[in-house]
């Protein structure tokens, strides 16, 4: 209780926490969809992707604004995803190999365009390579507010896509039978990917943002059967995660939040992996030993 | 509904070619009423390969078809491309007289069991309801009523203990009847199925021809890939001939010839002959054991 009392009280943990349980929330929910399509690296190149993008943006706008960069990252993120699905369409590379050359090549490009950036020695060069890993503790209040807008919109639009999500995810050319297209889905799902993104740019920064999609998915996956109960706990990992991280690195202060965020996060999977009921390792173990015992005693 | 029957199945020069002509450009008796489906000059390929080629089919109402074809003959791949499921190159489909596109609230499709990833976290009645999103459209919730459809589809296809089970937890066969209850679930006139009969056990098999003929005998009509060509003419009373191209297509008795087996399954003169005489003793000891039901 005090926890919470502490984190309305500090204006700095506070939006610190905030932001990170938005994010949290958001990938969380967002992340269940990409691991069961077996898209948990999309949001990797994506996110590698909007570096560039940032960079750009600062280089036409001269403004370090969040909302100009993560417009440029978004714009980015979105063309990665374009010449992703060409690459995979046109080429014989395999998707494994296109995300990878598509990851590399915006990550490569992005390096090189802060490396001029911070040559160029422009007054406000310093600022953008903290999106490589984030810097939560920068974010104010309209940073928070501006996540919780866009944060909002994807849950709106994934709770009333939810029918149609699960269903192209689940079997897609049943899906197209009945007239869900999946082309349209799938650039929905990827555009609410990217907005997911753009919020994660500021507080974990693009190198971790996949962690935060595939963690919490992963470790819910480990305790339901069942897709909606998954998008709840998965968005609860989440929070739980950026709330942790965030307390943890402003207690302890100079330790980088993203990072913690996603330590912690790893601690809730590797629980959720080895404890949970009916999929942890340690129950599946402890079954099949007594299986074991049980035929033992038959024989 | 007329059983399988052994006409003339001597080769005769002319057997394939007249059982082509006739497919082709001689509309059945039974098609007097609109078909179920037509498809004219469909043509798919993957890359540059064609996989189905210039197919014209038209396939009567009220009955249970069979596609039969040799691996790699494109069977799936024709029924994919009906059902919009890949792009076709070229051609039309036609449902009850109507583009596909229009009148697809009437067909029923059931994908290969194993196209979908059974650890997907959710319960055979959730995918049974899946059959009723088609008619809820975009951004409709699935209600009660859709629910209870769903389970009364289970309950037809004996799994109706079963509809909280994760999907996961379920056997081939069980598996199997989830896909067909599904398609019951979307109320179509026309059922379109990628062998249904794919790895399930004989008790299955069973039931699943038992409830295909049910269907037929609703006035429904059932077109399945299928890949045994024993069981072909004790389950389907329509036969398509697939190899690419059509090589035959009409009621069993007519069109499951020797001729067209070898036509179809060419290429291994061997492996044809010995697909066709299995047929041939098959159907021989199927008719010699008992009339098999019509």
């Amino acid at each position: 209780m005090s926890v919470f009392i502490e984190l309305w009280r500090d204006y700095t943990l506070r939006n610190v926490a905030l932001g990170s349980a938005l994010l949290g929330i958001v990938s969380g929910v967002l992340g269940c969809f990409a691991v069961l399509r077996r898209q948990s690296l999309l949001g990797d190149a994506l996110s590698h992707a909007a570096l560039p993008g940032i960079c750009v943006a600062y280089l036409l706008t001269g403004s370090r604004a969040p909302l100009v960069l993560l417009a440029g990252a978004a714009v980015a993120a979105w063309l990665a995803a374009t010449v992703l699905l060409r690459v995979v369409r046109d080429t014989v590379l395999g998707e494994d190999a296109a995300l990878g050359i598509v990851l590399s090549t915006f990550f490569g490009f992005g390096v090189v365009l802060l490396t001029f950036i911070a040559r160029s020695g422009g007054a406000g060069q310093a600022g953008l390579d903290r999106y490589l890993f984030g810097q939560a503790a920068t974010l104010v209040a309209d940073d928070v507010a501006t996540m919780a807008v866009l944060g909002g919109i994807v849950l709106v639009v994934v709770a009333l896509l939810y029918k149609e999500l699960k269903l192209v995810t689940f079997d897609p050319g049943f899906a197209e039978s009945l007239g869900f297209s999946t082309t349209r889905l799938g650039l929905f799902f990827t555009t609410l990917l990217v907005v997911a993104i753009a919020i994660g740019l500021q507080t974990v920064g693009v190198v971790l943002m996949a962690a935060m999609l595939i963690g919490p998915a992963v470790a819910a996956r480990q305790w339901t059967d069942h897709l909606g109960r998954m998008l709840a706990i998965s968005a609860f990992v989440g929070a739980a995660s950026g709330i942790g991280g965030a307390r943890i690195s402003v207690t302890r202060s100079h330790l980088p939040t993203g990072p913690l965020v996603i330590l912690v996060m790893t601690g809730l999977l590797a629980i959720s992996l080895l404890f949970a009921p009916a999929h942890g390792a340690v129950w599946r173990l402890v079954r099949r030993r007594r299986g074991h015992g049980a035929r033992v005693v038959a024989a | 509904m007329q059983p399988p029957q052994l006409s003339d199945r001597s080769p005769t020069s002319t057997g394939a070619a007249t059982t082509l002509v006739a497919a082709r450009h001689e509309p059945d008796r039974a098609t007097d009423a609109v078909p179920a489906l037509a498809v004219h000059d469909l043509t798919v390929a993957y890359r540059d390969r064609p996989a189905v080629w210039d197919v014209d089919l038209v396939l009567p109402a009220g009955h249970l078809i069979g596609v039969v074809g040799p691996n790699g003959a494109g069977k799936s791949t024709f029924i994919k491309a009906v059902v919009d499921v890949i792009p076709r190159v070229a051609g039309r489909v036609e449902v009850f007289g109507g583009p596909y596109r229009q009148n697809r609230r009437r067909v029923g499709y059931v994908p290969q069991r194993t196209s979908v990833d059974w650890d997907f976290p959710t319960t055979a009645l959730d995918v049974v309801t899946m059959g009723t999103y088609g008619r809820l459209g975009w951004l409709r919730r699935v209600g009660r009523r859709e629910k209870d459809e769903a389970r009364t589809c289970l309950e037809r296809v004996g799994l109706a203990e079963l509809a909280g089970r994760q999907i996961s937890e379920l056997s081939g066969g069980q598996q199997q009847r989830v896909f067909l209850a599904r398609a019951l679930a979307q109320q179509a006139d026309l059922y379109l199925m990628d062998e249904p009969f794919a790895g399930v056990d004989a008790v299955t098999e069973k039931s699943i021809v038992e409830l295909l003929r049910d269907l037929r005998a609703a006035g429904k009509t059932v077109v399945c890939v299928h890949h045994d060509l024993e069981t072909a003419p004790e389950y389907f009373d329509w036969v398509v001939m697939l190899n690419v191209g059509v090589i035959a297509s009409g009621p069993m008795a007519e069109a499951f010839t020797v001729d067209n087996l070898r036509a179809t399954y060419g290429g291994v003169v061997s492996a044809a002959l010995r697909h066709a005489d299995r047929e041939k003793a098959a159907i021989a000891e199927s008719l010699s054991a008992a009339p098999p039901a019509g």
